[in-house]
């Protein structure tokens, strides 16, 4: 025992000697966490829209104003000709342009109904379908009011009326739902990265060697390998959520101790796949590329970015096996609803199932290479 | 070869990593307190032979023996009682001399304290600089912070893996005078080196080749045992030398020494034998003739025993 703690001592003092470290272990994740939960959004503030108005009458304008009065849109350019807003679509100055018909006032008052175009760049599909979404409800807020308008009692027929109420985060905020994900990669990849990299970093400079001489036994090595990665991941974790709350106003609904639970669960799975990867390569590099390939898989699989259930099929099932995914879940479930233990038990289960399984199966990866 | 005193015992021992056969039936019997040195160039078996002495690797066949303990199954015990010294620097290069060899005195649950009288000798010349990373030191002071590592444990035998490779000739001598000291203490201490001049400082030295043991026995020996006399040639056609002088009715064997060519012979009238080559090299085109008899070193008796296998 007295031996583990030599161990981890050395591998502190390593770990916070190495100046590229420091920052990499503390700054980097406060950085990530800070820019990403700002950038990855799917909200898209400033549609630059193109107006095309043949028409150019007060009902025309009200309509532009529409627009122009919402905060998602930013009109750059009022062109004469269909040719000219294509253009500035076609080099990029342009997301959206609408077309309104020539006699549309006219149109509307005479036949009651009126036509406008509009065009949207789809080369980002999600996006185009968003703005295409935005201008629609703007075109039918100004629909029901021209109804009104023309017939007043109108407005007080429609039958259903919704009303709608946004649940755990009722601002419908981009940031409130990318922040616990955002924490799990960052735990992520100090558990991965930094796990794997650092043993594979004896087994590269030669240090392994000279150990392998010594009574220190294989698990020793190992946990003293792992336990600093385990607790560094933790602090990294602590400092998220202390960002969380004091930047972007998010606490932690649910149990602190709950979530820090989980983490520690979740770590060990994680850090036993760095273990693996480690016994498969015998340079930093090599291993940087295996991390970085199982890295990314997991994240974009992982419904940090997109819902798991917009997912094909098969890749849904692959997803049982994703650490990631069960924990981003977790993390969204205990910060964002307050879930407890109940609510997570099932999740919690399979990732401490996999923890054990992965650390088992690493051990003996280990013993049979190293 | 068996000898009752024999301390450390390797019999028939095989290794072989892929296609290569590094070790091909090593056997050799080596005294408590010996200096023994593993003498042959790169690729010769004597880093596969440490380690698995060392218990790092396991023989494909054979046993060997630490006193009453063997490398595979007592390899708990052999670690505590072997220090090793790899032939690539090991420690860590971001933790300083000090805490290097703090942190290995106490995973041996030892501590600096304890055994510094072992060491003092090694370490009292790098003790000056023992708050400096073990990655900026030299090479020659690497070396005695290694060999102080391996030895912070008290171990009863060293093994060294190429030592002095890479060090400078200064460096070189201060170093095996460490070794000998080591020696005075009782420790039995296995060394391995490309280099043929260290090899008269050990008190039996092993010729290695290929994974075979071509001879074991004190540099005295060996040097003795070369069969015949010994010429030194030089030319100013030193391209082609070597067949010419294959040629020449007397050579028993030929090869490459420095920038000299040896040449081996039987006959006991050196004189005569300098005249015939004179001018049988004059026959064949060279000029500033330069033959010189030499006394045989180990280099001599190792490159005659490496020649040995093809010429038969």
């Amino acid at each position: 025992m007295r031996k583990l703690l030599y161990i981890l001592q050395k591998e502190f003092t390593q770990v916070f000697r190495d100046k590229a470290m420091l920052p990499i272990i503390f700054i980097i994740p406060i950085v990530q966490l800070l820019v990403l939960s700002y950038t990855a959004t799917f909200e898209i503030k400033q549609v630059r829209l193109v107006v095309v108005d043949h028409d150019r009458t007060p009902e025309s304008r009200d309509l532009v104003a529409k627009f122009s009065g919402s905060s998602f849109y930013k009109i750059t350019n009022q062109v004469v000709e269909y040719a000219a807003a294509a253009e500035l679509l076609k080099k990029g100055k342009a997301d959206q342009f609408i077309i309104i018909e020539p006699k549309f006032a006219s149109h509307l008052v005479t036949d009651r109904k009126a036509n406008v175009q509009l065009i949207t760049d789809a080369i980002n599909g999600s996006a185009a379908s968003l703005m295409s979404a935005y201008a629609t409800a703007i075109i039918g807020e100004y629909n029901r009011e021209i109804v009104v308008a023309i017939t007043p009692l109108a407005g007080q027929s429609l039958p259903i009326r919704v009303e709608p109420s946004y649940w755990y985060n009722p601002e419908l905020n981009y940031i409130t739902y990318m922040v616990p994900g955002i924490l799990v990669l960052l735990v992520t990849i100090i558990g991965l990265f930094l796990g794997s990299m650092n043993l594979v970093k004896e087994k590269e400079i030669g240090t392994i060697e000279q150990i392998n001489v010594t009574p220190i036994k294989k698990y020793q090595f190992i946990a003293g390998k792992l336990i600093p990665f385990w607790v560094i991941a933790n602090i990294d974790l602590a400092i998220g959520l202390l960002l969380a709350y004091f930047v972007f106003k998010i606490p932690v609904i649910g149990s602190v101790w709950l979530l820090f639970g989980v983490a520690s669960i979740y770590l060990v799975a994680i850090l036993s796949i760095g273990l693996v990867i480690s016994t498969l390569t015998n340079t930093m590099q090599q291993a940087m590329f295996i991390s970085w390939f199982f890295l990314v898989v997991f994240i974009l699989m992982s419904g940090l970015f997109t819902p798991i259930e917009s997912m094909p099929h098969w890749a849904q099932i692959i997803d049982y096996a994703n650490p990631v995914a069960y924990f981003i879940k977790i993390n969204r479930m205990i910060m964002l609803k307050g879930s407890g233990w109940p609510d997570i038990q099932n999740e919690v289960v399979i990732l401490a199932g996999y923890a054990a399984l992965l650390f088992t199966f690493s051990i003996w990866r280990y013993r049979k290479t190293v | 070869m068996e000898t009752p005193s024999a301390f450390i015992r390797i019999e028939n021992v095989q290794k072989h990593f892929a296609e290569v056969e590094a070790l091909k039936n090593v056997s050799i019997n080596i005294s408590q307190g010996e200096l023994f040195g593993f003498i042959g160039p790169d690729g010769a078996g004597k880093t596969a032979l440490f380690r698995i002495l060392t218990s790092l690797i396991l023989p494909d066949s054979g046993s060997a023996s630490i006193g009453p303990l063997d490398v595979v199954k007592d390899y708990k015990k052999i670690r505590k009682s072997i220090g090793y010294m790899p032939g690539r620097f090991s420690l860590y290069a971001d933790l300083t001399v000090e805490e290097n060899l703090q942190f290995y005195a106490r995973i041996f649950k030892t501590s600096v304290e304890e055994n510094y009288k072992l060491i003092k000798d090694i370490y009292g010349q790098i003790e000056p600089f023992k708050k400096r990373r073990a990655g900026d030191l030299s090479g020659g002071m690497k070396q005695k912070l290694a060999l102080s590592c391996a030895l912070i444990h008290n171990p009863k035998v060293l093994v060294l893996d190429e030592p002095t490779t890479g060090v400078d000739a200064v460096s070189r001598m201060e170093f095996w005078e460490l070794l000998k000291k080591m020696q005075q203490m009782g420790i039995t201490i296995l060394v391995s080196t490309p280099y043929m001049d260290e090899a008269t400082l050990c008190d039996r030295i092993a010729l290695m080749d290929h994974g075979n043991i071509l001879s074991v026995e004190t540099p005295v020996n060996i040097a003795k045992s070369f069969k015949g006399n010994l010429l030194s040639v030089k030319t100013n056609q030193m391209y082609g030398l070597l067949s010419d002088l294959e040629q020449f009715p007397h050579a028993e064997q030929v090869f490459r020494f420095g920038e000299f060519i040896h040449i081996t012979f039987q006959s006991e009238n050196t004189p005569e034998i300098i005249e015939n080559l004179t001018s049988y090299l004059n026959s064949k085109g060279h000029k500033e003739i330069l033959i010189s008899s030499v006394e045989p070193v180990i280099e001599d008796c190792f490159l005659a025993l490496m020649d040995q296998p093809e010429k038969a």
